[in-house]
């Protein structure tokens, strides 16, 4: 959307030689949000009591790791230029199956394999439009966002499955030598290494990115551009069908409505961390940085007793000025360099 | 998202000659196909059930109906020029609760006065996320998503929880809500007459026109010396008023209002546009279409509960018409493009 209002006459911060290489390094992004992270988690730590404690930082992790989870492949979905809007959608009807299955009486080990891989499939839908028919991602995504909750209300009604085994719920939300770090956390941190190292350290990585500068220009570079979108759709089904075991087990509880409209609070988490609606620019550590940074201060927010709503203005706060600060900087930048020019 | 250039479908007047004619049927046939789909779901469920068809079953459609498509006719002024509004829901929900606390604390507000306030302040609304999208120059998916929560928890730090209820409000207002004209609910023919005017509007008026310019192609709007920024602020004004509107004509007709009101609704009304023909990349669709998109998602809704289907699928059959219509529509540009093609070849 209206990628040409800032494309168009916004000249992007040009390469900085090498003198500038520090001072650019302190206005990348991902070091500002480090900055705020860590500013936000000391600041918390002394003013608002509990925040430091390990429980605390314990659950802190577990809220996160749904949104962190799904926020890793959608990163690359993003960059590429399209968008991912069925995530939460996807989760809630792995969600439902795997209640329905479970109840069934399958084995868990196969429920959550199977699961995962419905989840697979729910992105290769995904991929088959976005990809095969050319049609817009965000308009295909609004679209299967809708069918796969109804299909979720479908499967499992407005029941909920509950009797899984103490054993499973348990180990969702148990912490590695009984500490604060959740063995979720590892795995999430596990994942995040590899998506990590495929976009940052791969061929494939770097082809998605140019994706996302120009699709037209990358496809004559001999980038299969359909092919490497259809991985990250199912990518992402495959990973929001674990967040969505991960998800049920944590709650002990499968529902059709699970994670309900959780989709913007990670559009709203990859935004912040950095990535470029347009697509083309953004990074993974930024993403989770966003992901922890939104996570800590509602944390703290929520422990400083602050009203659950005043977290919906400060998370929407929060998404704006992740927008508007590197615009309004830019231009500013720009308006001083034409300035600085003329003189 | 991704600018992937979309086949050109022009409004009508545009294009000379034979292309007229040929974009006016494509016009046509977009529009056509709604009101076919519409037509099938009403026969196939008359027949299964004659009541569907009674007055008051019709009453109630067209009332369920009407916030839906004064909340689309908004959302269509911002798609078409290539953005995007995700905070009417929160706008309506904000306004709907302050249409209530204005009553209940001042019943004696006459109903224009209160229409004027819930308008206003989905004006207000709109302002601010036009005056964001416009100046800072930041794309409109991000920062209505951002201003949803936004007014979303405005509108809750405002309730705390608190409920206006039926009691709370002057039976006066509440008519609005039950009233008919000629058998017609009110609520309806309001949402009618937004309709008729701001597809007017957008047909008939330059400013109004422009913004099809600006959605086909925004730099070339840009260096036609359209003023892009100005027209897409007016649309995103125009959206939230709407959506305040909707918010009055939302408390009027379920006389209960709390903080949630309209929640999640915003996919629904971005559901209805697409259905109705209006792309989401901009530049093409109508108000018509649009209205007539909540017609059919609504439609569907009491289809379903007729019909006696599990009432769960009506959302997994919103979600598959999503795909079929943006399915129908890149067919229908591929083919029009193909036809154009096609016609040059021969060298006409």
């Amino acid at each position: 959307m209206a990628r040409d209002a800032v494309a168009a006459d916004v000249p992007e911060a040009p390469a900085e030689p090498a003198a500038g290489v520090l001072r650019s390094a302190l206005l990348r992004w991902d070091t500002a949000l480090l900055v705020v992270l860590a500013a936000v988690v000391v600041l918390a730590g002394v003013l608002v009591e509990g925040f430091a404690s390990g429980r605390n930082l314990q659950f802190l992790l577990l809220d996160v790791i749904a949104i962190a989870l799904i926020a890793l492949p959608l990163t690359l979905i993003v960059i590429t230029g399209e968008i991912d809007l069925s995530v939460a959608s996807t989760l809630g009807l792995c969600s439902a199956v795997m209640g329905q299955l479970w109840v069934a009486g399958l084995p868990l080990e196969l429920v959550v394999v199977l699961v995962v891989g419905l989840g697979a499939l729910l992105g290769a839908v995904n991929a088959v439009f976005v990809t095969k028919f050319a049609l817009p991602s965000l308009a295909v995504t609004i679209g299967t966002l809708a069918a796969y909750r109804g299909l979720a209300f479908v499967v499992l009604g407005d029941q909920a499955v509950a009797d899984f085994p103490f054993r499973w719920t348990d180990a969702a939300s148990s912490t590695v030598a009984d500490g604060a770090v959740p063995w979720a956390a590892v795995v999430a941190i596990a994942l995040a290494v590899v998506f990590g190292v495929v976009l940052h350290a791969t061929p494939f990585g770097r082809s998605l990115y140019a994706m996302g500068n120009n699709a037209e220009a990358a496809a004559f570079a001999g980038i299969r551009v359909a092919r490497a979108k259809s991985w990250l759709f199912v990518a992402s089904g495959a990973v929001a069908g674990l967040a969505g075991v991960y998800w049920t087990l944590r709650f002990a509880s499968a529902r059709a409505d699970n994670a309900a409209g959780l989709e913007l609070a990670v559009v709203a988490a990859v935004l912040l961390g950095g990535v470029s609606i347009f697509g083309g620019r953004g990074t993974l550590p930024g993403v989770l940085l966003g992901v922890l940074l939104l996570g800590a201060v509602r944390n703290a927010l929520q422990l400083a007793d602050v009203a659950a709503d005043t977290l919906n203005v400060v998370t929407g706060g929060l998404l704006i000025a992740s927008v508007v600060v590197p615009n309004a900087v830019v231009l500013a930048r720009a308006r001083w360099r034409r300035r600085g020019r003329a003189a | 998202m991704s600018a992937r250039p979309t086949a050109p479908a022009a409004p009508p007047e545009r294009a000379d000659g034979s292309r007229t004619r040929f974009a006016h049927r494509l016009w046509l046939a977009r529009e056509f196909g709604i009101v076919v789909a519409l037509g099938l779901l009403v026969l196939v469920t008359a027949v299964d059930n004659p009541a569907f068809l009674s007055p008051q079953s019709l009453r109630d459609l067209a009332l369920g109906a009407a916030v839906l498509v004064v909340l689309a006719v908004g959302q269509t002024a911002v798609i078409i020029s290539r953005n995007v509004d995700l905070s009417v829901g929160a706008v309506l929900g904000l306004a709907a609760f302050a249409t209530g606390k204005l009553l209940s604390s001042a019943p004696g507000t006459p109903t224009a006065v209160v229409v004027l306030v819930g308008t206003g302040l989905g004006a207000v609304c709109g302002a601010v996320n036009g005056a964001l999208v416009a100046a800072a120059r930041v794309p409109a998916l991000v920062i209505t998503l951002g201003t949803l929560y936004a007014f979303r928890g405005v509108d809750h730090s405002w309730a705390r929880g608190q409920q206006v209820n039926a009691s709370d409000m002057p039976r006066s207002f509440l008519a609005l809500g039950t009233r008919t004209v000629l058998g017609v609910p009110v609520l309806a023919v309001i949402a009618l007459v937004v309709t008729l005017v701001v597809g007017f509007y957008l047909r008939s008026y330059r400013s109004g026109r422009e913004l099809y310019a600006i959605g086909s192609e925004p730099v070339a709007a840009r260096l036609s010396g359209i003023a892009v920024g100005r027209r897409v602020f007016t649309s995103f004004v125009l959206c939230g008023a709407l959506a305040g509107l909707a918010g009055v004509l939302y408390a009027a007709r379920f006389g209960t209002v709390d903080a949630t009101a309209g929640t999640g609704i915003e996919l629904q009304v971005v559901a209805a546009a697409v259905v109705g023909g209006v792309a989401i990349f901009g530049g093409s669709g109508s108000v018509h279409g649009a209205a007539l998109g909540a017609l059919l998602l609504t439609t569907i809704g009491s289809s379903l509960a007729v019909l006696r289907i599990n009432p769960f699928w009506q959302q997994a059959v919103v979600g598959g018409l999503i795909l079929a219509a943006i399915g129908l529509d890149r067919l229908l540009a591929v083919r029009a493009a193909n036809r154009l093609r096609g016609r040059s070849s021969h060298g006409a």
